[in-house]
This record gives C-alpha cells, structure tokens and sequence, in this order.
C-alpha cells in the first residue's frame, strides 16, 4: 500500500486520482501508524513551507524519517520535495529533512512569480523515476521558490535559473512539478514510483 | 523553457457548456466532462469550467459537473462561476478543481482572496476581471459583465495581486465571442502592472490572435472558448502554427 500523507496542506484528492488512475493501491492517511506500515511514501502538498510544521506537530516526520531511512521508496511532490532539503527562505522556523543538502530560495525578481505553467524537462541518465521520460518533455510546475542543483539532481528545468526539477537519491525521490497534473508523462512517472 | 498556456475555457449554463457573443446569445455546445476531455486530448494546458448563470439552484449541477469532468482529467482544471465565500471554493475543490476562480465577490470583499489562499494556497486563486474600454478607460464589470463598477482594471488587477490572487483572468468585454483578436493593449498594461501570470480571454479568432497577445500583449497565458467547440481550429493545429512562430508552447503534448 502507498501512503498518500495528509498534512492539511492542499488538495490531496488530485494526486490520489491519479495513482487510483494508474490501478496503485492508496491511502490518504494522518496516521504515523499507517505511514509506518506502507510499502511507499508520498508527501504531497502545494502552499506555505510553514504547513509542513505539521508534521513536526503530529509525529508524522518521525514515521517519514524512518520510514524513508529503512529504505521505504520515498516521493515528495512540490512542496513534499521542498521538505527534502535543509529549509526554505520562506519559512526560516520550520526545519526540512535535511536529507538532501541546500535550501529553497525565492525565484530571482528578473522573473515573475508565481512559475506557473508547462516548463521542460532536462533529464539526467539513469533516473529511475524518469525511466522512459524523453528529453524536454513538458511538465507542470505552480511555486514561488526553487531547490538548488546538486549531485541528487535528476531532471532541472529552467526560469530565470537552473533549478531542480526533481531529485533521486537511491529510494527517495522529489519532483517539485506536479505529476497528477502533467498529462501523461506525469501519469507514467507516477507509474515509475510504483514500479521501485 | 517556461512554455505560453492554450487554455480551453467551457462556459456552462444549466449543465450544459453554452457560448454566445459579447456575453449573450448562448449556443449549446455540450456536455462539460466530455469536452473537457476532449480538449486535453487535443492538447490543452488548462481547462476552465465557468458556470456563467450561477445561482443557488445550480450549485448541485455545477458540482457533479467538476466531479465528473476533474475524474479523468490530468491537467490543471479551474473552476468559477458563483463562488461567493470560502465554503463554497472548498466544495469546488472537494469536488476535484485545482484552482478556483472569483469575480464580482473579490470585488465585493478583496480579503475573501486572501481567505481562500490562505487555505488552498495562492497558486489556486485565479481573479477573474471582465473589462470594457470605456472612453479610453478599462472599466471593470460585475455580475457576468451586466454592471458596470466604476474601477479600472490595472489598479483593482494590482489590488487582487496584493489581496494573495495567483493569477489574473482577464477578459475584454469588447472583443469576447467576436474573434476579432485579443486586446492586447489591455493585457498587456495588466500583464506588465502585475507580478503574476496573466491570462488573456476575449477575441480569439485565429492562431495569429494568439501570437499576438503573447508577444505584444506580453499574455503568459491566453484562453479561448468558441473556437474550439465548433471545430473551427482545433488546439492541437493551433500549437503546430504558435511552434512554428517560435512562441514556446507545449508541443508536441
């Protein structure tokens, strides 16, 4: 079973009809319990980096660490991925992860912001999550701030600067677009998550 | 590369997806979930649902209609029409929309965008704003365009911006339903007055009207209605020729 974590931030409904789309076996689940007994992870989630102090509240980011760190398959989703890093400038108070290093910066004022909309795709060889993804293919993308490129970088996109677009490392995985709404290379990459 | 949006609009009335001209004489052009999905099959980046006779009544018929469309649609999917208070967006969203969209109530009461976006988050707060040029003047409109307000739209644009909208949804009152091409004056003073994406509605008639608003009414977005329920260019031809313009759009999809 994949548990779709509910945080209280944002519409869960979108990303749980498309892995029931997919034929996934999911559940929207609060519980650190349930969380500690699924198979996969998914950490959705749109809006302010400070919704996630939730999980600090409610005991789910000890089940997420551990569930993560026993080599459960891991996806954060926007918001979900922002969660992997150290931080963001948005919300200096509430701590990321910090499995992956860095923190989420504002998009630079030469560009408009939100980034909203279908942007590209450079995807890395050997992505497992993106196994199957051509080239530039197009996803879409609604936020305000950026994770930076590093070593875990499976895909970057561009607006204004390189940014990561979605990042692996061995059974963790972030996309900062959203797949339950780009189509259907968002449905086969979805379909690559449950595939791990 | 940060592609310009095709956005297919469906204005329902009574259930059913309807278009007129500047407003009135509204034709049936079909059941909401099915051309919503026929519309991304043909390539859409978006679709806007906007129930344009909203009233109490049809709030049930609405609801079925976004459940019914949001099931098997996997593009981003706005909705408005009648949404007046924070309970009523969440039923919308409940009912699978990612992004709603309000008029006349922002207008009414601004902190109501700051209300939703404070729960769904700004990204799901489009403000919808119908303008007409009223001696040289872009006066906005009220109620489905029937009252004049006495605003002017790049300052009540800028004023939504500020309230927390994520988009602004801008329509030209004078060239809906004419296809006679965007008014790229007015977007284009909305486009470069706000921070945030605008959407450009209102006179598409050709794949020219679309190179256009993105290049001097500086659109990130623009929309379109009758255009494509009447197979008079489908989406999908309408990318090929924005592609071979070199305006960046999501192609092939």
């Amino acid at each position: 079973m994949i548990a779709i974590v509910n945080y209280g931030a944002g519409n869960l409904n979108s990303v749980k009809k498309a892995f029931d789309y997919i034929g996934a076996d999911v559940a929207v689940t609060a519980q650190p319990e349930t969380v500690a007994s699924a198979d996969k992870i998914v950490l959705p989630g749109v809006g302010h980096f400070s919704s996630l102090q939730a999980l600090d509240r409610t005991g789910l980011r000890e089940a997420l660490l551990q569930s993560a760190s026993a080599g459960n398959p891991f996806l954060g989703i926007c918001l979900g991925m922002q969660w992997l890093f150290e931080g963001s400038e948005e919300c200096i108070e509430v701590a990321g992860a910090s499995i992956l290093p860095g923190k989420c910066r504002h998009f630079p004022s030469s560009v408009k912001t939100p980034h909203v909309g279908w942007n590209s795709l450079a995807v890395q060889e050997g992505s497992r999550l993106l196994r199957g993804i051509a080239q530039d293919s197009f996803v879409y993308y609604t936020h305000s701030f950026y994770a930076p490129i590093a070593t875990e970088t499976a895909a970057a996109s561009e607006y204004g600067l390189r940014f990561a677009g979605a990042v692996e490392r061995d059974t963790i995985f972030g996309v900062q677009f959203h797949p339950e709404k780009s189509g259907d290379v968002g449905l086969s990459i979805l379909k690559n998550f449950c595939e791990v | 590369m940060l592609t310009k949006r095709i956005i297919a609009c469906l204005d329902m009335d009574g259930g059913r997806v309807v278009k007129g001209v500047r407003f009135k004489n509204l034709r049936d052009a079909g059941d909401p979930a099915e051309c919503a999905g026929a519309h991304a099959r043909d390539g859409a980046d978006e679709i806007v649902l906007l129930d344009i006779t909203a009233t109490s009544g049809n709030r049930r018929t609405l609801l079925d209609a976004v459940r019914r469309a949001a099931r098997s649609l996997f593009v981003p999917f706005t909705v408005g029409g009648g949404i007046r208070q924070l309970a009523d967006a969440a039923a919308v969203f409940d009912a699978g929309a990612d992004k709603i969209a309000i008029n006349s109530a922002a207008m009414r009461d601004p902190a109501l965008i700051g209300r939703i976006a404070l729960r769904f988050g700004s990204q799901a707060v489009v403000v919808a704003i119908d303008a007409r040029n009223v001696n040289g003047r872009f006066e906005v409109f009220a109620a489905g365009g029937r009252e004049p307000t006495g605003r002017e739209a790049i300052q009540w644009a800028s004023e939504a911006a500020a309230c927390g909208a994520g988009e602004i949804l801008l329509t030209s009152m004078d060239r809906d339903g004419t296809q006679s091409g965007f008014d790229c004056q007015l977007v284009r003073a909305v486009s470069e007055a706000v921070s945030i994406p605008v959407i450009a509605s209102g006179g598409a008639g050709s794949a020219h009207d679309f190179i256009e608003v993105f290049r001097d009414g500086r659109a990130d977005a623009a929309l379109a209605a009758s255009i494509f329920h009447f197979g008079i260019e489908n989406i999908a031809q309408l990318k090929r020729e924005l592609h071979d313009a070199s305006v960046p759009v999501r192609w092939p999809c």
